[in-house]
């Protein structure tokens, strides 16, 4: 029957082929992407998937620079600060339209915001917009003159600037979300190099070239991006030529691709941070010993280059590297040391009780968490831990985490991408942010002394006093272990050999305007 | 017979009521919410509570499912959350994906596993039968989304005949060779288990009417042995087949869910996979739906073709 299927299957393939298949149109860009878009409203999106289009389409006031996590001008051109930290004030650039040709102006700016924040503003039922808590600290957007607008905050708030880079930031048109209303996720215009231009439910989203685009047109003529959601099948695309672009390659394929001449392996450690919660409030974990211990039994560089097969980077705190202005170099990952972690267990008095670990199927960011959890497991058997698996898919996962470990469980696998060095230690390590009081502290970590730097990183406007704040913290959490600190997740894209100008990015947005394919 | 057909089709109202409120129930019984699969990192419970109140979630269960049913008579499916666009919009279009694939295997499974089981039939125990009895065997027996994933490799990526994924060409195409084209690795794997329940089917039926007094007669009368075959025998164990292909069409949109998957086929399968893992209650709803009463009507068309062909069924 498979011969006769085989026989019809060349039969067709002589009569419908057309003639060079496997070939992507020239000058059109084809990225394989994970996932079908929830949405190209950037307020509405939460999804790194869609920020990789909407990057493209859109421009926030700021945006991270190239290769970095600095923010740098945009669609502003300048900024000030008030001395208090609570005024915001931009020059916004001159001479700029949205997609569907009304001007880019401080108005905009104004409606942009106020859709999202203000709960009476006519348009506000055109959300959901999730990660608006973003710009929670925004008391009031005022258009100052027509290229001039003023953000007044009801608390100093720094990660404000990192925030406007984020796609939450991101300028929508005023005219396009009138004019379509709820749809509008589907009817996007911005003010970026790429103009929308078809989405087709999943199949594909195109973008083409703006032609006046305020910085110069894009080479590309279009992008296209595909969903495709089987890792294998994304892979078998790649192979089969039907991509020039492949993002979130799976571990296995990077090792493939790094040594093949017709691919290029581009990989970035990212803004990411995978590690394991440890219940501090009850059982071995409240002793630090044992905590630390634990950071000592973990072989992480064998997670790293094994089982993750290079696309991951051994973790040494709550800050990731990605965030080079804030990262304190001299503090080095716990390494590899069964015997230090045995003197420690005993030190701290672990006399065998059973851990029970909440590990996920997989999540978002949760690189291959059933493998890692299994080999943490035997790591921690072989230094005397008696640690008992419990799986859970993602959404049930979260479900049993974010409350709280108490009365469940010692340890939880976690992993988090942010865009600020403030974010993850701020919702995840502060007294104030324990689960019962709405954070995602679900180990119970309490340090007055870190609380305290965390507020003030959060006031400081000067970026060199905040760096050093992040440092220090990073040096007193590596040290009193409130997490078994594991992994920075390397992204890995590949692309064929012909396109030139693409680098990754540390945000894990996809910046295409320089993208040259030949 | 329009009685009957009607009486039918009245009959699937309360089967698709009461599997709503089935698949309602399951949808919220299930841990996790649509507002923490959105929010994933970030759902802390005043952002859930927020985002709850905002997608119409923080009614209660038995208000959620009247409001529900009350639009589904105005023919309002609701909003998907995930994909913030209506659900009758997404569904229409990822089902429309659906029958085609589907129509395409079941159209080749028909004939195939028809035609094979009349050669079998024909030459029991010849070679003929020996090699496609085999065949049939691996086909039931190779997982289907195996079965794609080794077409995928041997011609998508080794020998580039046919593309590995998706409906039409990725730029410009979406014409009907260009579909067919793409039509060709996922419609043999859906078919590959339905042509073999089919085929041996068929078999069995074919050597059943074969060894009927009729056909003797037929064949004494001088009937060509041609048309003893294809006309006589046929006819009479196609009745107990139409049914099975019927029965193969349910199978066939079963399996669409995989193979969808394997193939990135944008058909409603896929869409049911994703939206049940992002909690979208109103999408999994209207999905399970259309999937429902499609199934439900594919029987009756074949119990109808049944009757029809076979004059004892028809009173």
């Amino acid at each position: 029957m498979k011969r006769l299927i085989a026989a019809v299957a060349v039969g067709c393939a002589m009569t419908v082929t057309p003639a060079a298949h496997a070939q992507t149109p020239p000058n059109v860009l084809v990225v394989g992407q994970i996932a079908e878009p929830q949405s190209l409203d950037p307020h509405v999106a939460t999804a790194t998937n869609d920020f990789r289009i909407l990057m493209n389409i859109y421009e926030g006031l700021v945006r991270f620079g190239n290769g970095t996590l600095e923010v740098e001008p945009a669609l502003a051109e300048s900024w000030e600060i008030s001395q208090d930290g609570l005024s915001y004030t931009f020059q916004l650039r001159q001479g700029v339209s949205f997609h569907d040709g009304t001007p880019f102006n401080a108005e905009a700016v104004k409606f942009n915001f106020e859709r999202m924040l203000d709960e009476a503003h006519p348009f506000h039922g055109t959300g959901p917009f999730p990660l608006s808590f973003n710009f929670s600290a925004v008391e009031d957007v005022t258009a100052v003159d027509d290229m001039t607008v003023e953000f007044t905050l009801s608390e100093p708030f720094a990660p404000f600037l990192s925030n406007l880079a984020y796609p939450t930031g991101l300028i929508v048109s005023p005219a396009a979300v009138e004019q379509f209303g709820e749809d509008y996720g589907r009817n996007p215009s911005g003010t970026g190099p790429f103009r929308f231009a078809e989405w087709q439910a999943n199949q594909r989203v195109v973008i083409a070239a703006s032609p006046d685009y305020w910085d110069g047109p894009p080479t590309l003529e279009a992008v296209v991006f595909r969903p495709i959601t089987d890792a294998n099948t994304r892979m078998a695309e790649m192979l089969a030529g039907g991509l020039d672009i492949m993002v979130e390659a799976p571990p296995d394929s990077m090792a493939q691709f790094r040594d093949a001449p017709d691919f290029n392996a581009h990989e970035q450690a990212g803004p990411h941070v995978w590690y394991l919660i440890l219940n501090m409030k009850e059982g071995p974990f409240e002793s630090q010993a044992v905590r630390q211990a634990v950071n000592f039994a973990v072989n992480k560089e064998a997670l790293v280059n094994d089982v993750l097969q290079g696309t991951a980077e051994i973790s040494a705190g709550p800050v990731p590297p990605a965030f080079a202005w804030a990262y304190n170099e001299e503090v080095d990952p716990y390494p590899y040391d069964p015997d230090r972690a045995r003197e420690l267990l005993e030190e701290g008095g672990y006399e065998g009780e059973e851990i029970v670990f909440y590990v996920t199927e997989g999540g978002s960011g949760m690189l291959d968490p059933v493998a890692m959890g299994t080999a943490i497991q035997a790591d921690l058997a072989a230094v005397g831990m008696n640690v008992r698996i419990e799986t859970y898919e993602w959404n049930t996962f979260l479900g049993q985490v974010n409350p709280g470990l108490e009365g469940k469980a010692q340890m939880a696998q976690m992993a988090w991408m942010t865009n600020d060095p403030d974010t993850l230690p701020f919702l995840t390590l502060r007294t104030a942010a324990w689960p019962q009081e709405g954070g995602f502290n679900s180990g119970y970590y309490s340090n007055p002394d870190v609380d305290e730097m965390l507020d003030r990183a959060r006031r400081a406007t000067d970026p060199e006093e905040r760096a050093a704040l992040y440092r220090d913290v990073q040096a007193i959490v590596h040290d009193e272990a409130p997490w078994l600190f594991v992994a920075n997740w390397v992204q890995g894209a590949v692309t064929t050999a012909n396109i030139e100008g693409f680098t990754l990015q540390p945000s894990f947005f996809l910046m295409l305007k320089n993208v040259v394919k030949n | 017979m329009a009685t009957y057909v009607a009486k039918r089709l009245l009959a699937v109202i309360p089967v698709l009521l009461g599997l709503s409120i089935i698949v309602f129930l399951m949808m919220t019984l299930i841990p996790g919410d649509p507002a923490t699969a959105i929010l994933g990192n970030y759902a802390t419970p005043e952002n859930v509570a927020r985002l709850n109140a905002q997608l119409g979630l923080d009614k209660p269960l038995p208000q959620q499912y009247l409001i529900w049913l009350g639009n589904l008579l105005q023919g309002d499916l609701g909003r998907s959350f995930a994909l913030n666009r209506p659900v009758l919009d997404e569904v229409m279009e990822r089902f429309s994906a659906t029958l085609v694939l589907a129509g395409a295997a079941l159209l080749l499974c028909a004939v195939l596993g028809l035609i094979a089981g009349i050669v079998s039939a024909v030459n029991q125990f010849g070679w003929a039968d020996r090699i496609i009895t085999l065949f049939v065997l691996i086909g039931i027996s190779t997982p289907s989304f195996f079965l794609g994933l080794m077409l995928i490799l041997g011609f998508a990526v080794n020998l580039r005949w046919f593309p590995p994924s998706g409906m039409y060409a990725i730029y410009g195409g979406g014409d009907l060779p260009d579909l067919l084209y793409h039509l060709v690795l996922p419609a043999f794997t859906l078919a590959a288990v339905a042509t073999g329940v089919i085929a041996r089917l068929t078999r069995t039926a074919m050597l059943e009417v074969l060894r009927q007094d009729f056909i003797r007669t037929a064949r004494a009368k001088g009937v060509s042995e041609r048309r003893v075959i294809c006309v006589h025998a046929f006819k009479a164990a196609l009745v107990s087949v139409i049914p099975v292909i019927g029965i193969q069409a349910g199978f066939v949109l079963g399996g669409a869910v995989y193979i969808e998957t394997v193939f990135q086929w944008p058909g409603i399968g896929a869409m049911l996979v994703n939206a049940i893992s992002t909690r979208d209650i109103l999408l999994v709803q209207g999905g399970v739906l259309v999937v429902a009463a499609s199934y439900v009507l594919f029987n009756l068309a074949a119990d109808v073709a049944q009757s029809l062909l076979d004059p004892r069924l028809r009173r």
